[in-house]
């Protein structure tokens, strides 16, 4: 690659290249108009999920379960009052007025039954709520309270919060059904608010967490967008020191991410939080290049080139780098395929296009424009490199030492591995600026869990679930999960059983028990199934031919870790107990985040071993050296392990957005380990210099500029700290480590490890050195 | 201006609300000659195979006998007798359905010995599970609903009026049914239920109509999809007996237990 004779020919086109350049930009970037905000959590995971399988199954068998879940918290504790009540009955009235609603829960329109003589009355439990007397109010308060179906789930043991549950059932046509419902919603919310001041109403369910994912990939890039602008022209400015370049820069940088992201648009990509990071990470990764070239550049001119001279030498010595780097980091991202999650493909596909348009325009655009551009340099003696000659000088006389320790540091962070937890609460994705969190969280404290556990027990046979045989064992099943920790409620189609024996008897509390026979619980059933009214029908329970029902496991606010080990300890009682129809495995969006991680570094196991594997050959195929190439896998493998070492002794949490940490930095990382060697292999080719000198020679050549691109790197991914989706913000976080551990490990573990391998050619070397060499 | 007299005249022929009739008054007159030509068929006894299917094709079969006695200046009276599935076999359903005040309602459960009496809002409910709710499938007395011509329109080859119904009770489950009554013979073709919020939510299909006794049409099939969740279920009719000699002390609490 001739990076002399590409700038020549640049900058004799430059008018051509500037204006071709905007119009490709343009022309790419009209696609941004299709970009849209996905709303639908369920774009986490792939088609062939095992886990979002198992749930659609669940929920063709039975109804929907996107639900949106009002929580009313009367400020003087008390539900049970006119006033209150009479808000519940309104609010489940009016609900049903709800886009796409299919049916409402509330205490008001329960379904009580109760027997008078031979008179089986069906009635909601709370009617004209205003002119209930004290009598009625205590005598509704003990039915809510001993109902298994409601406690804990639409009221609270203390019957300070209670809930109206609406299920919807979204088409899925449109990314606007969500925000739709989501608008009535928060309206019907701040009405009742404005109207009953003493009440406060929280919003949760899994349509207000779809809302919350295209409110996070709007904010995100909303607010990390301009805040990384910002951090990128002080970083410029104060690095490169010319106006000229640094708009230069910004430009190519500018116009990259408008490529990214309008050939994303084309593709029909609808952002999701993950990939709203894009933009951001993407402004970062593209920096680099240019950095790179204008360092030179201005370097070549203090040194009193012309600047036409100046680029020219500039893009000889970092063209090949520069494409490297490029293609390594590009290579890293599109790893990120492999992963489990789709989210993770549009991020690193976007990133990609990214980073191979920021090559191009850096090569091309950034010549022709900074050829165009007045630049003024002072004639200076260079001061840049005294500080890194110093640190060379320090990295060749102490390198004994610096590999112990670093090897020790290594594999004290490397055995904090296992110190990482799995977690996927994706309540917690979202910080305290998101309503759905804090939301969420009373609710979860006040009122009932937002994590479940649900199976469809099937007996295979028609009417099967009037079987006594079944009822047995589904009450068996429900005592047991009772007796576990941390389990809040669980719902079997016993308790409504129980309940109709009950009634069947005159309300003889002796008979609250499961039928004997099965004929009996059959018609239970269908006399109580034809006394529902609308909505309110068992199908979310019972499947159509009677031959299955719905259990469903509500839990207290557990780490997904604690959730899987609870599961596999249902998994093993439904072995020991129940027949092999039965024993299926649990089904529940919190299911499905709970395995999200766990998959997800499995998959990008893969990817990321593909990446490494191509990383390494293009290593060795441009340095032609094995030896080197099998080396860079050190100062490329130790920063990802040192982070998540690190991680693991400060969070000691791993959830999807930094599981993907490992594949993506991997292309980052290298692009210290390339530069350094670069120019060792140079010194040692071309000026035949020892190891040691060599070592010397790369500090000072490129000391700085990798210094100042890790310095942009590490600020970037920082800069994703500030997202409220704390899926980017860890994973900004742990990347950022990642990189300021790799140009450690560049800077003080890789030189020392290249002068010990080399030590027969520094042998001539100790003679001049002995001094300083013990 | 002559020649504007001879344009206009006829428009004031035709115009059902500057002529003769309002449209709320003209779809009540389609209500209740559809009503008066079935009335006289004193009652009548079927065989009805359920089919209820959800989205997947999955179905369930119920078989039930129906006997139905007219009872004049109120709704009528309504026997069901379950023969399959086995489990409920021998459960007998009995209604007296009224033109306006709530349905009384009774069910024997063989199992349990025991007659009870059901007392629910139920009318909006599903009809043993089905797509149909008691309120599409009870006897249409003219006073559940207020009424509204929209047009006319051909429907499957069929002349039809087309009429708005608004349910009076405040309990249903619709905020209006569109219906397609039959111009010749009176009787409804299609009926499209808009849920509380006023989105279509089923549509019923009247299939292979046959006359009985000369008068009184009674369809084969009929057929409801719930647009909104995929499920279906299909009504058979078969073995329609009319005039059987059926008696006011068939319709009682004690009938129930011997109605095998």
């Amino acid at each position: 690659m001739d990076g002399a004779r590409l700038a020549k020919t640049v900058i004799r086109f430059r008018w051509l290249i500037v204006m071709g350049t905007i119009i490709i930009t343009m022309a790419a970037g009209s696609g941004g108009r299709f970009l849209g905000f996905s709303t639908d959590y369920r774009v986490f995971f792939g088609k062939n999920n095992p886990q979002l399988q198992a749930f659609e199954r669940l929920q063709d068998t039975y109804t929907k379960n996107d639900n949106v879940l009002f929580a009313l918290a009367p400020k003087n504790g008390k539900v049970f009052t006119p006033e209150t009540l009479s808000v519940v009955e309104a609010l489940t009235q009016e609900a049903w007025q709800i886009p796409y609603s299919l049916r409402v829960d509330s205490i008001s329109n329960f379904q009580h039954t109760w027997a008078d003589g031979d008179e089986l009355i069906v009635e909601d439990l709370v009617q004209n709520a205003r002119n209930l007397s004290d009598e009625d109010l205590s005598r509704i308060k003990a039915v809510a309270l001993s109902e298994p179906l409601l406690v804990n789930r639409i009221i609270s043991p203390e019957s300070h919060v209670t809930g109206v549950n609406v299920i919807v059932n979204l088409p899925g046509k449109t990314i606007d059904e969500v925000p739709e419902v989501v608008s009535v919603v928060r309206e019907m919310a701040n009405d009742i608010e404005a109207s009953h001041p003493e009440i406060s109403v929280h919003l949760s369910g899994m349509v207000m967490m779809n809302n919350s994912f295209s409110e996070a990939s709007m904010n995100d890039m909303a607010e990390l967008v301009p805040i990384m602008y910002l951090m990128l022209i002080v970083t410029m400015g104060l690095m490169l020191r010319s106006i000229s370049a640094t708009i230069a820069a910004l430009l190519v940088i500018g116009l990259s991410t408008i490529t990214a992201m309008g050939l994303s648009g084309w593709a029909g990509i609808l952002f999701t939080p993950p990939s709203a990071s894009a933009p951001t990470i993407i402004l970062t990764l593209a920096v680099a290049d240019s950095i790179h070239i204008l360092v030179t550049m201005l370097q070549e001119m203090r040194r009193g080139k012309t600047k036409h001279e100046a680029i020219i030498e500039s893009m000889r010595i970092n063209l090949l780098p520069i494409f490297l780097t490029s293609i390594t980091t590009a290579i890293g991202f599109l790893s990120m395929n492999s992963s489990d999650a789709p989210p993770f493909h549009d991020l690193g596909n976007m990133v990609a296009t990214g980073v191979i348009a920021a090559f191009f325009y850096s090569i091309l655009f950034l010549p022709a424009l900074i050829s165009i551009l007045p630049v003024w340099v002072k004639k200076q003696e260079e001061q840049q490199g005294i500080f890194m000659d110093r640190l060379g000088d320090f990295v060749v006389n102490k390198r004994k030492p610096l590999f112990w320790i670093m090897l020790t540091l290594t594999l004290v962070f490397i055995a904090s591995l296992p110190l990482n937890r799995l977690n996927d609460q994706f309540v917690n994705y979202f910080d305290d600026r998101y309503a759905f969190r804090t939301d969420t969280d009373f609710i979860v404290d006040n009122l009932t869990g937002i994590y479940l556990i649900e199976y469809s027990l099937d007996t295979q046979e028609e009417w099967g679930v009037s079987d006594p045989n079944y009822l047995r064992t589904l009450e068996a099943f429900s005592l047991w999960y009772k007796k576990q920790s941390r389990v809040l409620h669980v719902s079997s189609l016993t308790d409504t059983m129980k309940r109709l024996n009950k009634n069947m008897h005159e309300d003889d509390p002796t008979y609250y028990r499961i039928p004997e026979d099965r004929e009996l619980s059959a018609q239970y059933l269908q006399l109580y199934e034809m006394s529902l009214p609308f909505g309110l029908d068992l199908n979310n329970q019972i499947n159509i031919k009677k031959s299955a029902t719905r259990f469903s496991v509500t839990l207290e606010n557990v780490s997904t870790t604690e959730l899987l080990a609870l599961e596999e300890k249902a998994q093993q009682w439904l072995k020991a107990n129940v027949p092999a129809s039965m024993q299926v495995p649990g089904a529940s969006p919190t299911m499905m985040f709970s395995h999200i991680s766990k998959r997800n570094i499995n998959s990008m196991l893969v990817g990321t071993s593909i990446a490494l594997i191509l990383i390494s050959g293009i290593l060795i195929i441009s340095f032609k050296s094995i030896k080197i190439g099998l080396l860079s896998l050190v100062p490329n493998l130790v920063p990802a392990g040192m982070a998540f070492g690190l991680w693991g002794l400060m969070v000691g949490e791993i959830g999807v957005g930094t599981s993907i940490v490992a594949g993506m930095s991997l292309g980052i990382v290298v692009d210290d380990t390339v530069h350094f060697l670069s120019k060792y292999i140079r010194a040692q080719r071309e000026r035949q210099l020892n190891s040691h000198d060599a070592v010397r020679y790369a500090f000072h050549n490129v000391g700085t500029a990798l210094w100042v691109t890790s310095f942009i790197l590490v600020s970037g991914f920082s800069v994703l700290i500030f997202s409220g989706f704390t899926l980017n913000s860890q994973m900004g976080l742990l990347t950022a480590i990642t990189i300021a551990f790799a140009l450690a490990a560049d800077f003080l573990f890789l030189p020392p490890l290249l002068m010990l391998l080399d030590r027969r050619k520094s042998k001539t070397a100790m003679a001049s050195e002995s001094g300083t060499n013990p | 201006m002559k020649h504007l007299i001879f344009f206009l005249l006829p428009l004031f022929f035709f115009h059902p609300t500057l002529f003769a009739q309002t449209l709320e008054e003209k779809g009540l007159e389609i209500a209740k000659e559809t009503n008066r030509r079935d009335d006289g068929f004193s009652d009548f006894m079927a065989t009805l195979t359920m089919t209820l299917k959800n989205k997947h094709g999955e179905a369930s079969v119920r078989v039930i006998r129906n006997k139905t006695l007219e009872v004049p200046g109120d709704g009528d009276k309504v026997l069901i007798i379950f023969d399959n599935p086995k489990v409920v076999k021998g459960t007998a359903f009995l209604s007296f359905t009224h033109k306006t005040k709530k349905d009384d309602q009774w069910l024997f459960l063989p199992a349990l010995k025991r007659v009870k009496r059901i007392s629910s809002s139920n009318q909006s409910g599903s009809f043993m599970g089905s797509e149909f709710a008691y309120e599409d499938i009870s006897s249409q007395e003219v006073e559940k609903y207020s009424y509204l011509w929209l047009k006319d329109e051909t429907y499957n080859g069929k002349q039809c009026f087309v009429v708005e119904l608004d349910p009076a009770d405040p309990k249903s489950g619709y905020t209006r049914q569109i219906v397609w009554y039959d111009q010749e013979e009176y009787i409804p073709l299609k009926v499209d239920y808009y849920d509380r919020k006023n989105v279509l939510l089923k549509t019923l299909t009247f299939e292979d109509y046959q006359q009985y006794l000369g008068k009184h049409w009674r369809p084969n099939l009929m057929e409801m999809i719930n647009h909104q969740t995929g499920k279906s279920s299909i009504l058979e009719w078969k073995d329609y007996q009319f005039k059987t000699g059926l008696h006011d002390k068939d319709f009682t609490k004690n009938s129930l237990k011997r109605a095998r």
